[in-house]
């Protein structure tokens, strides 16, 4: 992997490039949904909910908070985020063509045999996915080895991870929230996509995650409470868990699966179902 | 034969390379003092992470760290590092063809006395099921060194293969391993001995035997078992017309099924193989289990005898 952190301009300036207002986060996040609804209907398969419910986060994320630079995805000083509930890859790619990362034409490409835009994020092929994901449970650790790095290499980049709460199931979750309050990488900030549906239902019904923030401070990490869908309440967050030294932070976001979506709003039948093209004109037409 | 540990030698070798490349770094799972990470341990405290009984997670850091630049080695044993990680092998390491190796000791049944759930016999099926993984099982503490050297300056996933026992020294100071490229031990025309690990030595202690019994026996260490040297393959089965291949692993997906494949597509040839077949074996002393489950130079010798009766 080249080193460009010589050469690029961003050295200079540790902000985010895009720096959107809120009232510009809202209509952007917006865009992103109707981009999600319109893949996963082109594609015929996919998972509309996950995406929805993260759609906000992920706004935040390209459009604010992380130093990155489209052009090019390999700068060694950038931000990195990692998607681990890998499928919600459509709002990701979403947010990526939507930065520059690849052509927003290319979205429609989505789920297609030879396209960049695989069914669940593959680092190998999409500029600017860090990690392949897919199977759930393994991001957490995965964001621990590249804060990791980080240190090791005295480099001032910040490492995000976003999970959904479903994922915490996974065991491995755990053992990674356990090595991270052990290593202590407090340039990771974890974020999870608490929608409280996961594909069969709620996970409450499911496998109760409850009480979940508690969880988290038993296992050594600075916590903090938020609503997902708000981006006030998103942004102050990230610069909190930035201040915050000596641990890791996770940022529980309370979210609503579907979110923007009247009939997919806590609605487990569309975690993994696309919608149908009548359906697709009556979502996009709510999220004009 | 003299004798040497092959992890004893992992570990001094990690320690050169750590020297040489401050990239280098390595994870364990609370085995560091048997898998003698501890050696780079005490060397590169900074540069080493001991995960604990989180074999999963370590398998995801050493990805993270990877793909941050880092030349990851991560290590336990062969049964916990291989068979209990295998999804996140394949989709943190394979899949996107991540720098880690995986380099696991006490694989086979000499692990010994710790019994069926210690002993990995079909982590060489479960490695090679993996795309892009360069798959290595050195026959002694010399090609061990080499291979770990190797590892760390080619590109991409490895499993390196390591036993718990002291194994006999086969290759002479200075040998230098080629990856991909198997290594003919002994030259002979009546039949082929593949065999990896410690099954190298047994069958050079197989060849003498029959050469007493005037059967003139090849013997190919077929280090790398994935890529396999398929030109090699093809060459002792043109040239011997008889195959056995050695390993100690289930019969399955090890190196007989990979070498029987080349064999069946390029040049069929009678083939035997000396391996566990399809069971677990039990506690025991290394040298009572080999004797027990049909891993020695005897096997070997029949073996030979009755494939070379097929030509």
């Amino acid at each position: 992997m080249p080193n460009h952190s010589e050469a690029s301009p961003e050295n200079a300036s540790p902000s985010n490039k895009f720096n959107l207002s809120t009232a510009e986060l809202k209509q952007m996040a917006k865009k992103l949904r109707r981009h999600v609804i319109t893949m996963i209907a082109t594609a015929g398969s996919g998972h509309p909910g996950g995406s929805l419910s993260a759609a906000d986060i992920i706004t935040a994320l390209y459009f604010k908070v992380l130093r990155h630079n489209p052009e090019n995805p390999h700068w060694a000083d950038r931000d990195r985020f990692i998607l681990s509930k890998g499928h919600a890859a459509p709002i990701l790619y979403a947010a990526l063509a939507e930065t520059g990362y690849f052509p927003v034409a290319e979205l429609a490409t989505l789920r297609k045999l030879d396209s960049r835009l695989q069914g669940h994020a593959d680092s190998k092929f999409t500029p600017g996915v860090e990690m392949s994901a897919g199977s759930l449970g393994m991001g957490l650790s995965f964001a621990i080895g590249v804060a990791l790095a980080a240190r090791l290499d005295s480099k001032a980049y910040r490492t995000y991870v976003l999970l959904s709460d479903g994922e915490c199931e996974e065991g491995q979750t755990w053992e990674a929230a356990l090595s991270a309050a052990h290593f202590k990488p407090d340039n990771l900030t974890a974020i999870v996509d608490c929608n409280g549906i996961q594909l069969s239902g709620w996970t409450r019904d499911i496998m109760n995650l409850e009480p979940f923030t508690r969880k988290w401070q038993a296992f050594g990490w600075h916590t903090i409470d938020i609503d997902g869908h708000d981006f006030d309440q998103i942004l102050s967050a990230c610069q909190e868990a930035e201040k915050i030294k000596g641990k890791p932070t996770v940022i529980i976001a309370r979210t609503i699966k579907g979110k923007g979506v009247s009939f997919m709003e806590n609605n487990a039948a569309f975690h993994g179902k696309a919608p149908t093209w009548e359906e697709a004109e009556r979502a996009l037409k709510e999220l004009e | 034969m003299t004798e040497a540990s092959t992890r004893e030698t992992y570990g001094k070798t990690l320690v050169e390379l750590g020297k040489q490349n401050k990239d280098i770094v390595v994870l364990d799972a609370d085995l560091s003092p048997s898998t003698m990470t501890s050696f780079f341990a005490r060397e590169f405290p900074d540069r080493f992470f001991d995960c604990g009984l989180t074999e999963q997670n370590m398998v995801g850091i050493a990805a993270g760290l990877a793909a941050s630049g880092k030349i990851v080695f991560a290590s336990s044993f062969a049964i916990f590092v291989l068979c209990r990680c295998f999804d996140q092998l394949r989709l943190c390491l394979s899949q996107p063809e991540l720098n880690v190796k995986i380099v696991a000791t006490h694989g086979g049944i000499t692990v010994g006395e710790d019994g069926t759930s210690h002993q990995a016999i079909e982590d060489l099926a479960l490695s090679c099921a993996l795309p892009g993984f360069t798959v290595v099982v050195p026959a002694d503490a010399i090609e061990a060194a080499e291979a770990v050297r190797m590892a760390a300056s080619a590109h991409g996933p490895f499993y390196i293969r390591l036993s718990r026992p002291k194994t006999p020294i086969v290759y002479p100071e200075g040998y230098r391993l080629t990856l991909g490229k198997a290594v003919t031990m002994r030259q002979g025309m009546d039949a082929t001995i593949i065999a990896v690990g410690i099954m190298v030595a047994k069958a050079l202690e197989a060849v003498d035997i029959l050469a007493r019994q005037d059967i003139d026996c090849r013997v190919i260490n077929m280090h790398t078992i994935k890529p396999l040297d398929e030109a090699s393959v093809v060459k002792a089965a043109s040239e011997t017309g008889a195959i056995v291949v050695a390993e100690e692993h289930l019969a399955q997906g090890g190196l007989g099924s990979r070498v029987a494949q080349v064999v069946a597509r390029e040049k069929p040839v009678p083939m035997e193989f000396v391996n566990l077949g399809d069971k677990y074996a039990l506690s025991g002393k290394a040298d009572e289990l080999l004797q027990r489950y049909g891993l020695t130079a005897s096997n070997i010798e029949e073996s030979v005898k009755s494939v070379v009766e097929r030509k």
